[in-house]
């Protein structure tokens, strides 16, 4: 167990490296040399000789690197549009997209485990085909759409909820709904199926012969098995949420770190590509790996591998 | 000749086996029938748009869906319908050139991982490890980022997350494969490395990466659309459904026909890709079938 552990979390060393490396390098090779682009229009030849000094661009690439790094964790880089520095400017935005996914994964969790428990306990019935009906174009629908869709009808018809901004809790419900909804479409896919495989082993069928009521024996010695691989799942889909926060964030206004990189797209604004792209992929990382440390400490089957 | 024959007849009577197990999954079915009419219509749809998909008609502009705009038109007075079907072809050329390109990176990454193993293996594995740190979505919006907008560049865009799922499947593949029998004969007749894989190991190992392939065609219409919603996509005037959409956001209150029907567009497509990469999945590997 603990050599799983140390070897997960040594992992992390070169995934770091390389994401680190491929963020700075994709965005060293952006066409227009960045610093023409931070001159702006009509800037001499010594203008830009002056930004590269001053920017470090006319150093050797690992040096460039280096500093990039340092930068990060000192706060000294700075956007090229607000002059501001990145740390300070990303920090609150962070939160801002954490609060969304973590409501999402509240809303994908219960939602979707509800759907898969009521689906698999009343297989084949109009309950399932209901529930994965859902599952099936959930898993289809772009997430900016449904974002779409929920603000005709909260916002513009029924007029009970904000269609963007972030003041208080009632704004916070639309842009959780648009990411979670998705997402529990496929927690409930996979809750169904692990709950059919839970039901059908011999421990269910005995417990049943022994008379213990069948509702106990879903919730209490069902449902506790078949959640391990909907933990993972439930985990997994962080990443999935992260990628759909970015188009959330777009259609609500709701301010997070993936409005802030499409903003600095259109800026060109490549330090905050360079920044925001890598701390959204860190946290990826991090919650896949402490996901999969999880699954082994609830699974004792899978210490040993 | 007589062997070549042979080779014939087994792969036709694979083709029926597999034609006649889809034919019993009735979601299989209607999703091959969905995606075959996106396909037609992207195929001939230019011919067949009631209306120019591009020609701006500003006498006409935001008119509710009527029975000469069954669709409605949008703020340039151009019809939706016919914005909706030339979307489809922008979608599919798009889609299709992204997957194959993907397809054919990761056929040769997990093979040489597959075949060669050792430390080649390690090294390919770890280079897609850092891929795949990346959520889907960013890593296109950073290369659309420093490539630009336009068509190819969502091609490359795509293509580079899609790459690594294609290269681990293809390579858990070919492990599997290469310890049949037959490879080892072929070994023993002298073959080359390079023979092997192409001729004996990879024919086998396609199926998994036919049915990666059709769920894929569903994720890289979403994410053209996404990109498109974002003002990454195609450049304007070209129709694209998550274009569509951003613009529409700004009309949901006075032109909400704008953001209902190139939404439904993309949902039905990618449920037909998703129907049918299921119903392939336990039509190739009925092993695996949904427990």
């Amino acid at each position: 167990m603990r050599s799983f552990i140390i070897k997960r979390l040594l992992l992390l060393i070169p995934i770091f490296f390389g994401v680190s490396v491929l963020c700075f390098l994709i965005l060293y090779f952006i066409p227009g040399v960045p610093a023409k682009i931070i001159a702006g229009e009509g800037a001499t030849k010594e203008d830009i000789e002056n930004i590269r000094v001053v920017f470090g661009l006319d150093k050797p690439l690992y040096v460039q690197y280096l500093r990039f790094l340092r930068g990060i964790f000192t706060g000294e880089l700075r956007s090229i549009k607000s002059g501001e520095s990145i740390l300070k400017e990303i920090a609150p935005r962070y939160v801002g997209t954490i609060q969304l996914a973590f409501s999402s994964i509240i809303i994908s969790s219960t939602l979707g485990i509800l759907l898969g428990v009521l689906a698999a306990v009343y297989k084949n019935s109009w309950i399932d085909n209901l529930a994965m009906a859902f599952a099936l174009i959930g898993a289809s629908t772009p997430v900016f759409w449904l974002g779409l869709l929920l603000i005709l009808v909260f916002a513009v018809y029924l007029k009970v909820l904000p269609s963007g901004g972030r003041e208080g809790f009632k704004s916070i419900i639309l842009p959780a709904l648009t990411l979670g909804l998705p997402s529990s479409a496929i927690v409930a896919r996979l809750t169904r199926a692990s709950m059919l495989d839970a039901l059908s082993q011999d421990y269910i069928r005995t417990a049943l012969a022994y008379g213990i009521p069948k509702r106990k024996v879903i919730f209490k010695y069902a449902l506790k098995n078949a959640l391990i691989p909907v933990v993972t799942v439930i985990g997994l889909q962080f990443g999935f949420l992260l990628s759909g926060a970015v188009l959330t964030e777009s259609v609500f206004g709701w301010p997070g770190v993936g409005r802030y990189i499409v903003d600095a797209v259109f800026s060109r604004d490549y330090v905050v590509i360079e920044v925001g792209i890598l701390i959204t992929a860190m946290t990826f990382v991090l919650v896949n790996t402490s996901v999969d440390l999880l699954y082994a400490v609830l699974d004792p089957r899978l210490r040993k591998g | 000749m007589d062997e070549n024959k042979n080779e014939k007849l087994e792969r036709y009577s694979t083709l029926r086996v597999v034609l006649r197990r889809m034919k019993r999954n009735k979601g299989g079915i209607a999703g091959l029938i969905v995606v075959l009419i996106y396909f037609v219509i992207a195929v001939i749809g230019l011919w067949i748009v009631p209306y120019h998909p591009d020609e701006p008609d500003f006498e006409s502009a935001l008119m509710p869906p009527n029975p000469k705009h069954p669709f409605g038109t949008d703020l340039f007075g151009r019809d939706v319908l016919s914005r909706v079907i030339a979307g489809a072809r922008t979608s599919f050329t798009i889609s299709i050139f992204a997957v194959a390109l993907a397809v054919f990176i990761g056929l040769v990454i997990g093979t040489i991982a597959g075949y060669v193993g050792g430390w080649v293996d390690e090294v390919l594995m770890r280079f897609l490890d850092i891929f795949m740190a990346f959520p889907e979505i960013l890593l296109a919006i950073a290369i659309v980022a420093i490539l630009g907008p336009g068509k190819i560049n969502i091609v490359i865009a795509i293509a580079v997350f899609s790459f690594p799922s294609f290269a681990r499947i293809t390579r858990a593949s070919v492990i599997s494969v290469k310890s049949n029998d037959y490879v080892e004969a072929a070994k023993a007749i002298g073959e080359s490395d390079m023979s092997i894989m192409l001729r004996y190991i990879l024919p086998n190992a396609l199926s998994p990466v036919v049915v990666q392939a059709t769920l894929r065609m569903g994720t890289a219409i979403l994410t053209i659309s996404s990109l498109g919603f974002l003002g990454l996509g195609v450049k304007a005037p070209e129709a694209e459904w998550g274009t569509e959409l951003a613009m529409a956001r700004s009309y949901l209150e006075s032109a909400p026909w704008l953001s209902i029907f190139p939404g439904i567009a993309i949902v039905l497509v990618v449920l037909g890709f998703n129907f049918l990469g299921d119903a392939l999945n336990d039509a190739l590997n009925p092993r695996l079938k949904d427990r």
